[in-house]
């Protein structure tokens, strides 16, 4: 499903001396299928944009479109694009309220009501795409999880869904490293097999470098920068300049160049630069 | 929507109200309500009317914000007035059905309004103009005579101090956490009361425990930094009784005075 956004404005506390201007006339376009990284410091807009796509927010101007759909307009049914539009916000371990894991996961399903064998096999798939063994936790307290469990478990709520187009807002914020891998991996497989569209809001270079197909960097409410991880990761000083690092080996890479070292210039992961310092090695070896 | 509750809020000032000593402004503010209740002529109401109004201009708070806060207690006063009207005995000066509204009736709905209006206004002042942790080291200091007797003043004016400081909290996570559950398709709309009523505990049950876990790693973090209640803690701010304090004292005495002078009045 596609995702056309123009001339957004939205402004906070309008007609008080606290009115801010949250996201400053974006305009972009995701096609169906894309894996997409917004990127942007604390306070650049990325948490507002996303709350419009499922029309949690309304823009103070502007139109979105899903899948051609005006999602602006006045008569639209929510609820419908809700379901087609699952976010999944920071630390969304924070929402969870059931008794038991099954009824969590199936919160979402129910509201959209379907039939109980639906529900039970959203529920199932779901959790499977998460890593959660259902038969084995369907019946414990979502409480007695650890956080990254915890926090599996409520994506797998919004995955029940089965939104085409799937936002997650930081899903890896204070997770230890073994478990933003997990977390990212789990959301890679689940691109590749479904091919939905994903969004993936981050203000970590190293999480989206690999995993994107396009990266869009907010800055003070404006879209300013637009590209392949590659192209964008190669602007180092407009992204240095917001405050934004690029991964580490491409400052490594850079360093590298500097001391006259002929090695490729858009290597953006550490895979990447190890073939290539290897392919290097050995051809001074072979000269 | 939960945004708009503007009681207990704190307008930040540098006036000549916002920089009278906390003590004093409760315990005029306290005056000034028991006034209120002396003050039984329309006569005293002029004084008092002007009174609160000159206290307003002088704090710089707009006089629109202030009425705004009276919104949500517009449907109290209309009963109060409305219910004074009809149930008192009297002389029937209207009659509406079997309903009877009587001159004692107005006289005394009249003054209820009156009353209860001036009581929300002054109230408002008193926080609009005083910072929370301002307004509590007040009460604090007000009740520690009263520590001889048991009371335990230093924990209270803490208690509160804390409350004040998680409303802000506690509403952004209640806005985090609905918007959260409608992006789960929840409902807190349509339906009727049984459904609404139910649709809350999504809401309600993410907020309990996050509210728990916010009290456990607060106190943690107090004890932390060796935080072991009132006995022997010295404080950053001392409160002091200056010149204009004097001046604040002088004039709700001198309101005092008069409305007590104007229950001899006729009218």
């Amino acid at each position: 499903m596609s995702i056309k956004i123009e001339n957004l404005v939205y402004k906070y506390m309008i007609g008080t001396p606290f009115e801010k201007t949250a996201i400053d006339d974006v305009s972009l376009e995701i096609k169906d299928g894309e894996f997409i990284g917004l990127i942007g410091h604390t306070g650049s807009g990325k948490s507002t944009l996303i709350q419009q796509l499922n029309g949690l927010l309304k823009p103070t101007s502007g139109k979105i479109y899903i899948d051609g759909e005006d999602i602006t307009s006045k008569d639209i049914n929510l609820k419908k694009i809700r379901q087609k539009v699952g976010l999944v916000f920071q630390y969304p371990e924070y929402q969870l309220f059931e008794e038991t894991i099954f009824k969590d996961v199936a919160f979402g399903p129910q509201n959209l009501g379907l039939s109980d064998d639906e529900i039970l096999k959203r529920v199932r798939r779901a959790l499977e795409i998460v890593g959660i063994d259902f038969e084995k936790y369907k019946d414990k307290s979502p409480f007695d999880l650890s956080g990254g469990q915890r926090r599996r478990i409520a994506i797998a709520g919004i995955l029940a869904m089965e939104p085409k187009i799937l936002i997650l807002d930081e899903p890896t914020a204070g997770l230890d490293p073994k478990g933003r891998d997990e977390i990212l991996e789990e959301i890679r497989k689940l691109h590749k097999e479904y091919n939905n569209t994903v969004i993936l809001v981050s203000h970590s270079m190293e999480d989206v470098a690999k995993l994107v197909d396009r990266l869009i960097v907010m800055y003070k409410g404006k879209n300013i920068l637009t590209g392949t991880p590659r192209e964008v990761f190669m602007e180092i000083e407009t992204l240095e300049k917001i405050g934004l690092a690029v991964p580490q080996v491409t400052y490594l890479v850079r360093e590298l160049r500097k001391r006259g070292i002929n090695i490729r210039e858009d290597i953006i992961t550490v895979k990447e630069a190890q073939d290539e310092i290897l392919r290097l090695l050995r051809r001074d070896k072979n000269d | 929507m939960i945004k708009d509750i503007t009681i207990g809020q704190y307008l930040p000032g540098n006036s000549f109200v916002h920089k009278l000593d906390p003590r004093v402004k409760i315990w005029l503010s306290f005056i000034y309500i028991i006034i209120l209740f002396i003050v039984n002529k329309y006569s005293g109401y002029i004084f008092i009317a002007a009174f609160t109004l000159i206290t307003i201009l002088v704090s710089k708070i707009p006089i629109k914000y202030l009425f705004k806060g009276l919104k949500p207690i517009l449907w109290i006063i209309i009963f109060t007035a409305v219910l004074n009207a009809i149930l008192t005995p009297g002389i029937t000066i209207y009659k509406i059905g079997p309903v009877n509204i009587t001159d004692k009736g107005v006289y005394l709905a009249v003054f209820m309004v009156l009353r209860l209006i001036f009581l929300i206004v002054g109230t408002s002042i008193l926080t609009l103009t005083t910072s929370p942790i301002a307004l509590t080291d007040g009460i604090e200091r007000l009740l520690n005579p009263f520590k001889r007797i048991g009371v335990p003043a230093h924990e209270l004016a803490m208690m509160m101090t804390i409350a004040l400081r998680f409303i802000p909290t506690l509403l952004d996570e209640t806005d985090k956490i609905m918007k959260a559950q409608m992006a789960r398709g929840a409902d807190f709309e349509t339906g009727n009361i049984i459904n609404r009523a139910k649709s809350l505990i999504p809401i309600l049950v993410p907020l309990f425990i996050s509210s728990f876990r916010r009290a456990d790693e607060l106190a943690l973090a107090m004890e932390a930094r060796c935080y072991r209640g009132g006995k022997g803690r010295s404080r950053l701010k001392q409160l002091k009784i200056e010149g204009r304090d004097y001046v604040a004292i002088t004039f709700t005495i001198l309101l005092m005075i008069i409305s007590i002078v104007s229950r001899r009045w006729s009218i």
